[in-house]
């Protein structure tokens, strides 16, 4: 029997960045908000032997406990779904912060078509663009209204960029001048110029310069020490929830984290949630936490899980295609690459930033012609330095055997001699991919985990190439004596690393039949409950998603405030 | 001698690695006293050593009278049949040659036999519940075996095929008939009936790597030469002065010079 405890105002399910962003303008604003995290606290200090691959890059220190939780896969409907027993395709985050302690700090905007990707395809190309399997929706919201909130986030956590000559209006620039061009980076901006394409700065998080932003926090400048993905920063430079948005929170004195802490079920009655029920981890005991209004800010997998564990939205149906909880997973096409090997010259390879690097979208999108194309939308195209640490990081050129003599002699010499141009393509969503509870397989509390179904489609397998002989293009501009290239993109699987980057499964939209959440993120079946996150893309773009949910982020807490005051579904 | 004062000199330290003398460490410790033939498992290495000079050492550094000696250099899960066919399989790897040291002289097999006797080895974090079904290659790993249970089947598994092609074992083979004996596991050409042998391959590659580029605090890339020889700085705190110049060639650190800068 769940002990019941005092009501609070908003309780909120995973404090990492939407957690994070939400806590700290309710509070700002008054509101008790207790936050609900089922890993451990962290701080800066933790991170004093963080430049270590091993335990961080390859053994996954930061990253969920899998023993205890993770999820089953299938690449279609006809196959018996299996638990990912070992990381691979993608990291889960866990502890404070969430996935935004060790990600890289890449923060775009989406493009404003990514917003309107349905209308906008069919107005240009006619229906018969779009395959009748092919899922994709607009998102019920457009780039214009969306920008204030980007702004915010951006301003938030310091984003240090140029303004992207190809994407939507900004209405002010980038908080921070951009990072430091390395001289591989120069190449790169030398070379896409020549070849009359559009480079710019990529967005980063990795901050430029000393900063304090708007809410009064202030954080040193970037190392360029070369430990951001997987790692935690040492120095605070990376805007992670613990070292921006949390802490303001918690200077409220509105704001309490309960760590260790896992949010089993959302409680319902009738049209309504009053709360959650979790289990303190440490002590096994259960708790029902009663809430005026419950905010689930979890990763994609957690909060589509949580949905349908509390019977909270119709289930999706992937043969009828009615219902929406679990509808439109999306992930990214982040294979198109090619890899540059220069014989004469070496760069500085072990030195760099989670978001060092350059980028270009003339292949992003729709602004490029997809008449006679095989896909819609394309990919960002970038050159980035994010330093190569050197267990996983063994560039060879094709026909270097993998072991022996010949692999240790190429694989020092090209060490500083490679560089990377990559291409990171849209997902698109299809009827057939979606998230559903694995039948089988459970958690360590006797709960289902999430299955997914997923593959990559004759549009993604059309995409990669594309990106790959573009990239290679731009490689062999830059000088490189031999290019090596994707050739073929091989079916989706879990075992390579790929991206963190899922989306979908309680997607938003214009109305219920179609989505899960409004455009502020609100539940339409119930409309005291909030879902933010990357949950709520009904396709991916070919960007990083996380200023998008940053964005979406802000948006939702202005939402929550609205709803507060007003009641009933906002507009 | 002392050689205290030397420990941190990079050339002196790779040095040191080079001299293993099982001869002389076991003159040192009393264990073999003019010749006489002692049975039991020290019996055993003795008599490995005698037959197969090329055999390896399982604790190189042992035989330093004093010093701070390298304590680290001695075997938590493998045996020493296991730990000599891991040292040789992993030089064959990543070898030896005009650029340095290769993964025997870098400690690769003490860095995976560490690894096999923690967390990694009983696949601790994760998803190791059942039921077990075989799956789909885009699934990943679905057996029930933990690593050091691969291990252990693995490396009996490529002795048997090393005896029942060339009638040795693994150590006493030529570098040639080794890299066979790899390639045949690479490649699946040899059959199993409970691992995957292009699976065990494939961890043992990827250990290898590990070992030779991980920090030195888990037992390999000895005296930071693994990064030495690709140029590699390690772990260092800033690259604020560099990151827009040219390349340059920076002397490696390790996590235990950060924890001196802290």
């Amino acid at each position: 029997m769940a002990t019941k405890l005092p009501k609070t105002d908003v309780v909120i399910v995973g404090v990492g960045w939407a957690g994070g962003i939400i806590a700290s303008e309710l509070t700002k604003d008054g509101l008790k908000v207790v936050g609900l995290e089922k890993g451990k606290s962290r701080k800066t200090e933790d991170y004093f032997m963080v430049h270590d691959e091993l335990r961080y890059g390859v053994r996954y220190d930061l990253m969920q406990d899998l023993s205890k939780e993770t999820v089953t896969f299938r690449s279609n409907e006809k196959m018996r779904a299996l638990p990912m027993r070992q990381y691979g395709s993608f990291l889960i985050g866990d502890g404070l912060g969430g996935a935004g302690v060790h990600w890289n700090g890449q923060t775009y905007r989406f493009l404003p078509y990514d917003f309107e990707i349905r209308s906008k395809t069919i107005e240009r190309y006619g229906k018969n663009k779009i395959p009748s399997d092919m899922t994709i929706q607009d998102w019920g919201i457009t780039y214009d209204k969306l920008e204030p909130y980007y702004d915010k986030f951006e301003k938030m956590a310091g984003i240090s960029g140029d303004e992207n000559p190809l994407g939507g209006k900004r209405s002010s620039p980038y908080p921070t001048p951009p990072m430091t061009k390395s001289p591989a980076m120069v190449k790169f901006v030398n070379a896409a110029t020549k070849m009359k394409l559009h480079p710019y700065m990529m967005p980063s998080a990795n901050l430029s310069e000393t900063y304090t932003n708007p809410d009064g926090i202030s954080r040193a400048g970037c190392q360029y020490c070369g430990y951001c993905e997987r790692f935690g920063c040492e120095y605070g430079a990376k805007a992670d929830p613990v070292v921006t948005v949390i802490p303001v929170a918690k200077k409220t004195g509105n704001f309490e984290i309960r760590t260790h802490s896992q949010v089993r079920r959302i409680l319902r009655s009738g049209n309504k949630v009053t709360g959650v029920m979790y289990t303190d981890v440490t002590t096994g005991k259960e708790y029902e936490q009663p809430a005026d209004i419950v905010v689930l800010t979890g990763y994609v997998f957690n909060n589509v899980r949580l949905l349908l564990m509390s019977g909270i939205g119709k289930p999706y149906n992937p043969s009828t295609g009615a219902g929406v909880i679990g509808k439109n997973y999306a992930y990214q096409v982040i294979k198109g690459a090619s890899v540059g090997f220069f014989e004469n010259e070496q760069f500085n390879n072990f030195a760099g930033a989670g978001s060092l690097g350059v980028n270009l979208d003339d292949y992003n999108g729709d602004n490029f012609d997809h008449s006679d194309l095989k896909f819609i939308h394309g990919g960002s195209i970038s050159l980035s330095q994010t330093g190569q640490r050197p267990i996983l990081n063994n560039p060879v050129p094709g026909g270097t055997p993998t072991w022996g003599p010949d692999f240790k002699k190429n694989s020092l010499k090209y060490a500083n001699r490679a560089l990377s141009v990559g291409g990171q393509g849209s997902s698109m969503s299809f009827r057939h991919h979606f998230l559903d509870l694995d039948p089988t397989y459970k958690d360590a509390f006797g709960d289902p985990l999430m299955r997914l179904t997923f593959d990559f489609e004759e549009q993604d397998r059309e995409l990669a190439k594309f990106l790959a002989g573009k990239c290679g293009e731009i490689l062999k501009e830059m000088g490189a004596n031999h290019v090596d290239s994707l050739k073929e993109l091989g079916p989706y699987d879990i075992v390579t690393y790929q991206s963190t980057h899922n989306t979908g499964g309680a997607i938003m939209g214009t109305s219920p039949d179609i989505s899960a959440v409004n455009s502020y993120s609100q539940m339409w079946d119930a409309e005291n409950l909030f879902v933010v996150g990357a949950s709520s893309f009904p396709q991916n773009a070919g960007y990083n998603p996380t200023g998008t949910v940053g964005a979406l982020a802000y948006r939702a807490a202005e939402g929550i405030l609205k709803y507060r005051t007003k009641g009933g579904l906002v507009e | 001698m002392d050689n205290n004062g030397e420990h941190k000199n990079p050339d002196k330290g790779n040095h040191d690695v080079q001299e293993p003398s099982r001869r002389k460490f076991l003159v040192n410790t009393g264990f073999a006293l003019g010749g006489v033939v002692v049975g039991g498992a020290l019996g055993g290495l003795l008599g490995r050593k005698s037959k197969e000079p090329a055999a390896p050492a399982p604790a190189p550094e042992a035989g330093k009278p004093a010093g701070p000696a390298n304590y680290n250099r001695a075997l938590m899960f493998l045996t020493p049949d296991q730990f000599a066919i891991v040292d040789a399989a992993t030089e064959r790897i990543f070898p030896k040659d005009d650029n340095g040291p290769g993964a025997k002289e870098l400690g690769v097999a003490f860095f995976i036999d560490h690894q096999l006797a923690g967390d990694w080895g009983f696949n601790a974090r994760e998803y190791m519940s059942p039921p077990y079904f075989k799956g789909e290659k885009v699934q990943g790993y679905q057996g029930h075996l933990k690593r050091r249970e691969m291990y252990d089947i693995a490396l009996q598994e490529m002795e048997n095929y090393s005896q029942s092609q060339y009638q040795k074992g693994f150590v006493q083979l030529t570098g040639e008939q080794q890299d066979e004996i790899l390639k045949a596991f690479e490649d699946n050409a040899v059959e199993l009936g409970t691992i995957s042998p292009s699976g065990f391959f494939r961890v043992l590659r990827s250990n290898t790597l590990e070992g030779v580029y991980s920090d030195p605090l888990y037992g390999g890339n000895a005296n930071m030469d693994g990064w030495r020889m690709r140029n590699y700085p390690g772990n260092q705190m800033s690259y604020t002065s560099i990151i827009d110049k040219d390349f340059q060639t920076i002397a490696p650190s390790s996590l235990q010079d950060h924890m001196a800068a802290h």
